[in-house]
């Protein structure tokens, strides 16, 4: 009886249609990827059974956090540069073409119109560290309502979104709710997590 | 890099010149290896699911308050939103005393009532929610999505009155 040899195969594979995977998920995250903007808050939205999605552009995003501070942000770098030399005339405060090029790439803030300036002054390192006091919306004092109506004026196509945290309380999100409704805006979205819908 | 390997072995001998036969395969580690970080990098960056949104269109401030119809009891019902996610709610106008009934979130609690015959067989119905100054945005956003699973059609955001917040108060002491 011969002796049973121990066959060697080759200890290198071939690699090729690893390869082909791989770079074929590559290409599909990178078409299929929008770069995940780096919010000023996080908020933890309340969950719904709602299934309407939300646009991907032309969308006013109105963030209002847990301690009741209010942010703004809108999309589109042309949008942002044309509103922000709005509220500079309507604020009377003026601004450099480096400051509204920072501003253009911001996704969304939350400070008053006077302290805007040395907000967009600061490294984008320490914009991140700083505790934004959020945007006034008090009658006396309504920026808000500024920025929603300039940025309307700017871009009729706008859909507004808020988007709430779970535990702001109501008070707030029925000031914003009446600023908008002040402005004519009877129709917006309110973001929400996804939840099941019950089946009965 | 076995491949690099045995290409040093076959060309250190001597002899017979010969057209050296280069093999094809090349290692692909280094590439595989590439790949590999781009689509780790690609889905952690990206976002994938957009989020949800819920559309409410709020009715149009009128100018001339007359316009407004006058609700009739029979048709109204009010949810009202208290502090610590308690949730209330009465059929009927505030002002004929009714009785206040505590009820929750949940599958059990409000939405049993909003597909109660009571609510469901009457056109009319109007469903009021009035949030209390304690309440939360969830509790909003709970309630209008509990109205959009019954499919409840009539509903408003009304502010709170004094007279409910009278009935919430007996409630709580009794």
């Amino acid at each position: 009886m011969p002796k049973v040899k121990v066959k060697r195969t080759n200890p290198s594979l071939d690699m090729t249609p690893m390869v082909d995977l791989f770079f074929l998920l590559v290409t599909f995250f990178m078409l299929t990827a929008t770069a995940r903007p780096d919010e000023a808050v996080i908020v933890d939205t309340p969950s719904s059974a709602s299934e309407i999605k939300i646009p991907d552009t032309n969308v006013i995003t109105i963030t209002v956090d847990k301690n009741d501070r209010v942010f703004f942000g809108v999309d589109g770098q042309q949008t942002k540069a044309a509103l922000l030399d709005k509220m500079a005339g309507k604020y009377g405060v003026s601004f450099t073409e480096e400051e509204k090029k920072t501003f253009s790439l911001l996704s969304n803030f939350g400070v008053p119109v006077n302290q805007l300036k040395s907000y967009l002054a600061m490294e984008s390192d320490a914009r991140k560290e700083v505790n934004q006091p959020g945007i006034p919306i008090d009658s006396t004092r309504n920026e808000l309502g500024d920025w929603v109506l300039q940025t309307r004026l700017t871009n009729p196509q706008v859909v507004i979104a808020i988007k709430g945290d779970q535990d702001v309380s109501y008070p707030t999100i029925k000031r914003v709710m009446d600023i908008l409704q002040e402005r004519k805006v009877n129709r917006f979205n309110l973001i929400t997590d996804m939840e099941m819908k019950p089946t009965n | 890099m076995a491949e690099m390997q045995q290409k040093a072995d076959s060309g250190g001998k001597g002899g017979k010149k010969r057209a050296k036969r280069q093999s094809t395969k090349i290692d692909m580690t280094p590439l595989v290896d590439l790949a590999a970080l781009l689509i780790t990098f690609f889905m952690l960056t990206t976002t994938f699911n957009k989020p949800q949104t819920m559309e409410i269109n709020m009715p149009v401030k009128e100018d001339t308050p007359d316009e407004r119809i006058e609700l009739k009891a029979s048709n109204a019902m009010t949810i009202i939103l208290g502090e610590n996610d308690k949730l209330y709610y009465y059929f009927g106008l505030a002002e004929d005393n009714p009785e206040l009934v505590e009820s929750n979130y949940s599958a059990d609690g409000i939405r049993k009532v909003l597909v109660s015959p009571q609510v469901k067989s009457n056109d009319k119905m109007t469903v009021m929610v009035k949030p209390m100054e304690g309440a939360r945005y969830k509790n909003m956003v709970d309630i209008l999505d509990e109205l959009k699973i019954t499919d409840t059609k009539k509903f408003a955001m009304v502010d709170i009155s004094d007279a409910d917040k009278q009935l919430v108060q007996q409630k709580m002491g009794n």
